[in-house]
């Protein structure tokens, strides 16, 4: 079966939600946990989010890019 | 004496009526109306599209000047719009916005009371919105950033001033005054469709701006970082920078400078 072919701002997405994971994992283990529910969270916020309104995406992506370049910095150890 | 005093009286009494009458005129003139339609956006909920919604306000009760009105929005009407501003007197640069197609600052633009006309405002255009009327100028501070906007020199250090020649100060005329507003560099259709990679008529004003300076050492050095094809030569003179400046400056000439200096080193 071929993979399945995702749009450009679909990988975007998909590349920041693994961008994400990966700084979730650079986190001290104990947190860890604290840091994937996080992530979940946000990015279920806007699960429902028609896949045609590229506007919002394209903002939610900007603003998420922004915070996890905030959020990934060592001095962040833990999140609620 | 006593003549003095009854007539200062007189006078008295005689302003007083002039006051309460020029106060019940004021009463009685008839409300006037001014519709001002502003851009809404709210980013927590960004699924929302972004709309105008329009405040009507009587020209009577309002300031003089746009930023009165946001204000009296704000404060009387709909407390959730949301602008910068700060000095009420286009010192600061904050409240730089899009009126009636114009980027200028809402503080120093006065309201045409009379025209009946409706007001469009919006955030400076082709900038990302933060919220309703605020842009997002990172990039443009970054921008500023990279040109070293401050003194290099290896010479050491003078005892008292650093003096200049008359003829010296005279050049930084007419540069000095920029705000950082960012009117220009957002009416400019080359920074709109360049914006990562040219500079804009402001920053480069400012840059001009230091290579001038009799006082600065790195003129070579900041010509060379302007040397490639994006950064200063996307200005295409198309002087909507000078057009819309509220300061009354000109960044076109500036750049127009900055080229001939390039050009003729």
């Amino acid at each position: 079966m071929p993979a399945a072919r995702f749009s450009g701002l679909q990988k975007d997405v998909l590349r920041l939600y693994r961008e994400c994971m990966r700084a979730a994992y650079a986190k001290p283990k104990e947190n860890r946990e604290h840091w994937v529910t996080f992530v979940h969270s946000q990015f279920n916020k806007y699960r429902n989010l028609p896949r045609r309104d590229f506007s919002t995406i394209e903002y939610l992506l900007r603003v998420g890019k922004k915070r996890y370049q905030m959020y990934k910095a060592s001095d962040a150890k833990d999140v609620i | 004496m006593f003549v003095h005093t009854q007539l200062k009286k007189a006078v008295t009494v005689s302003k007083l009526m002039r006051s309460i009458s020029s106060l019940v005129g004021r009463v009685s003139e008839k409300p006037n109306p001014k519709t001002f339609k502003i851009y809404r956006w709210n980013p927590d909920f960004p699924e929302k599209k972004p709309h105008m919604e329009s405040y009507t306000l009587d020209m009577n009760t309002t300031g003089p000047m746009m930023l009165d009105v946001l204000l009296k929005v704000k404060n009387e009407v709909d407390s959730t719009l949301t602008f910068r501003r700060s000095c009420r007197e286009g010192i600061c640069g904050s409240c730089a916005m899009n009126i009636n197609g114009r980027n200028t600052l809402a503080c120093i633009t006065k309201i045409n009371k009379s025209d009946g006309k409706d007001v469009d405002i919006y955030p400076l255009p082709h900038m990302y919105v933060e919220k309703d009327l605020v842009p997002d100028l990172t990039l443009f501070y970054q921008q500023y950033k990279s040109i070293q906007p401050y003194l290099q020199t290896s010479k050491p250090p003078p005892e008292k001033e650093n003096i200049q020649s008359i003829e010296d100060r005279k050049k930084l005329d007419g540069l000095y005054e920029c705000i950082l507003c960012a009117c220009c560099s957002t009416s400019c259709p080359s920074y709109w469709w360049n914006q990562q990679e040219y500079l804009g008529p402001a920053v480069l004003m400012q840059a001009y701006r230091w290579m001038v300076d009799s006082r600065d050492g790195a003129t070579e050095k900041r010509r060379q970082m302007l040397q490639n094809s994006m950064s200063l030569y996307r200005c295409h003179t198309i002087m909507n920078c000078a057009r819309t400046c509220p300061k009354g400056l000109n960044p076109g000439r500036a750049i127009a400078a900055i080229k001939r200096a390039m050009a003729t080193e």
